[in-house]
């Protein structure tokens, strides 16, 4: 591997890693275990397309029940609104990032983590936006969003979330 | 891929086994009968045995080095045999015979009205930087040799030459192998939990020599050993890609294993060290599939829609233990090594995970979640004889020591708050009665514990 392909790749990994510090934040700051809950009014003066914009006008992420990777009815026009939004924004790439609760071993919530993601990416799919714009990741239960040991923090860190690229 | 880490020296060999043949000095006592003693030898297949009461006095040394590296060594097999929970080390401030008389010729009564059915007594000799360790293990009542062996190496190295020491101790006491001479590899984590840190590790089997194989530019997960110790299979998140990846110890460098379009997980090696049993996941599904190292070929043993991960082989080779969602659920299932015959094995109360079978093929290992609680138990291969040995809000990953007879694991604690406060993750041991279990201390928090196989 060249050097110049090896530094474009962890450019790459910094800027992902940027960008999720504030989708988190924004995340605990509203109250993301509730349905919707992301999806504000509008008008949040962040730059279309960014995943500011996305968090703050769309919804950045989607919750799961207990040890299942299928979209909940309340969950799915979170997707829906992505979809659209990836739309208006052709430029736009974006990683799924599944997530489980700490209730699993490792092993299986990375598997879980990923089914997750790829249910996720299944609806954008179905809903109009190209394949070749979604790439999957899981974390399992190795990144949570909440950091208590309760269920109020399990529900929300059994997530897929959407990260702009 | 070779990202920048600390390298891991090859391991220098130590001159060992050389038999010591009848006590210098002395012409008594005779050399040990080819016949299994009596007296101090005991059965460790029964539930918590009696530990045996051992006197280890210092080693004895004609300079004040080797009587400091002698004291050394002495501690260290006095840990290593306490910590099994099998032996008793009798209280040296009891001691009537000095440690350098015991290694001229044991006065046997001394020991005896002590306590001690067991007496180690050994002389250390150091020539510039090399050790020269004479050891030899008596038995008490019937006042009889029972090892003498001699050591060399570098004087560097004198922890493994106490560790060698402490494996003849438990083998010939004990009747089967030790498991002091060997390395636990793990993970290391550090940073708050949504953001956190994990290292690859490498310490002795005591949290000696402990030092990080990777400097935590990219996440790594789930170590495990190759039978020769020399390569770890891990999964690494190396720019964002996770993927089963090799660790070559002796040379620091590091590979993806295998050309699988998404992520790879859970890698075990084969007993022969010459494949990778692990899962990939493609779209929503994990299946199990065998990577031949030499060929680097890939094999796919199981299909469908379930998520099949945590593969681990029988020490024959012939079998595989996987767990799977497929009937619901997570539970244990068994194959041929070809993929053949699968048939579950878990038929309890809960979720079972991360199945590894014993390297005696008596048992399998798992992590149990019912009822809130994780635990960690042993069953049969048939599913048989399950026992749970502990249990607790978060533990799991067991690995076994090389003789089977020692699990380690991780043991997770609660966060108290919405900060995130009081949550720990720390590796524990406990032999597989379900006694004896310890917190093994690392520098930071720890899991995903791999016993290495005996390093010699």
């Amino acid at each position: 591997m060249s050097h110049t392909k090896l530094f474009g790749a962890l450019a790459a990994v910094a800027l992902l890693a940027a960008c999720e510090t504030p989708g988190d934040q924004t995340a605990a700051a509203t109250g993301a275990g509730a349905a919707g809950a992301l999806a504000g009014p509008g008008g949040v003066a962040a730059r279309p397309g960014s995943q500011e914009d996305l968090v703050a006008n769309v919804g950045d992420r989607v919750f799961f029940d207990f040890d299942s990777s299928v979209i909940r009815a309340d969950q799915r026009p979170t997707l829906e609104r992505q979809a659209r939004w990836m739309q208006q924004h052709p430029q736009v790439a974006v990683v799924v990032e599944g997530h489980a609760d700490e209730r699993g071993t490792r092993e299986y919530n990375l598997a879980l983590g990923q089914r997750r993601a790829n249910s996720a990416r299944d609806v954008l799919v179905a809903n109009g936006v190209a394949g070749a714009r979604i790439s999957t990741i899981s974390y399992g239960k190795d990144r949570p969003a909440a950091l208590g040991s309760n269920e109020e923090a399990w529900a929300q860190n059994r997530r897929a979330v959407t990260v702009v690229r | 891929m070779t990202p920048k880490t600390p390298r891991l020296g090859r391991r220098t060999l130590i001159a060992a086994g050389a038999t010591l043949a009848a006590p210098g000095p002395l012409a008594w006592p005779p050399p040990a009968a080819a016949q299994a003693p009596q007296g101090a030898v005991i059965d460790i297949t029964r539930a918590r045995t009696d530990p045996i009461p051992i006197a280890v006095p210092d080693l004895a040394g004609a300079t004040p080095e080797a009587q400091r590296i002698g004291r050394d060594i002495a501690r260290v097999i006095l840990a290593n045999l306490r910590n099994s929970g099998l032996f008793r080390p009798v209280d040296r401030a009891a001691f009537i015979q000095s440690p350098e008389a015991a290694a001229q010729t044991p006065r046997f009564q001394d020991w005896r009205v002590i306590g001690a059915q067991a007496l180690t007594t050994g002389r250390a000799e150091l020539a510039g930087d090399r050790l020269r360790v004479e050891f030899r293990l008596w038995d008490v009542l019937p006042e009889q040799q029972l090892q003498g062996t001699a050591f060399t190496a570098p004087a560097a190295n004198w922890r493994r030459i106490a560790h060698l020491i402490s494996d003849v101790i438990y083998e010939r006491l004990l009747g089967e192998k030790g498991y002091f001479d060997t390395r636990v590899v793990y993970v290391a984590e550090s940073g708050p939990r949504d953001r956190r840190t994990r290292r690859l590790a490498i310490m002795d089997q005591d949290g000696e020599n402990h030092r990080f194989l990777t400097d935590g530019s990219f996440s790594v997960l789930t170590p495990r050993f190759h039978p020769n110790a020399q390569q770890i299979a891990f999964m690494s998140y190396f720019q964002n890609q996770p993927r089963v990846s090799l660790f070559h110890l002796d040379t620091g460098r590091q590979e993806v294993l295998g050309n699988f379009a998404g992520m790879t997980l859970s890698p075990r090696f084969s007993p022969d060290g010459r494949a990778v049993v692990l899962s990939a996941t493609r779209g929503g599904d994990a299946n199990i599939f065998v990577v031949d190292l030499a060929t680097r070929r890939e094999r796919q043993l199981t299909s469908g829609g379930g998520l099949d991960v945590s593969p681990c082989f029988s020490p024959d080779g012939s079998q595989i233990v996987f767990n799977s969602d497929r009937g619901g659920d997570q539970q244990l299932y068994v194959m041929g090594a070809d993929g053949s015959n699968v048939r579950r094995i878990s038929f309890g109360r809960g979720r079972y995970a991360t199945p590894v079978w014993s390297p005696r093929g008596d048992l399998i290992a798992f992590t149990r979640i019912a009822g809130g609680q994780f635990a960690i138990g042993v069953m049969r291969p048939d599913g048989s004889g399950e026992r749970i040995l502990s249990e607790g809000w978060g533990m799991e990953g067991p690995t076994f020591a090389p003789n089977g007879r020692v699990l380690m694991y991780f043991r997770e604690t609660p966060a108290r708050d919405a900060r995130g406060s009081g949550y720990s993750s720390r590796l524990a041991s406990i032999d597989i009665a379900g006694f004896n279990e310890r917190q093994i201390v690392t520098p930071t928090d720890a899991s995903d514990p791999a016993w290495s196989p005996l390093l010699s």
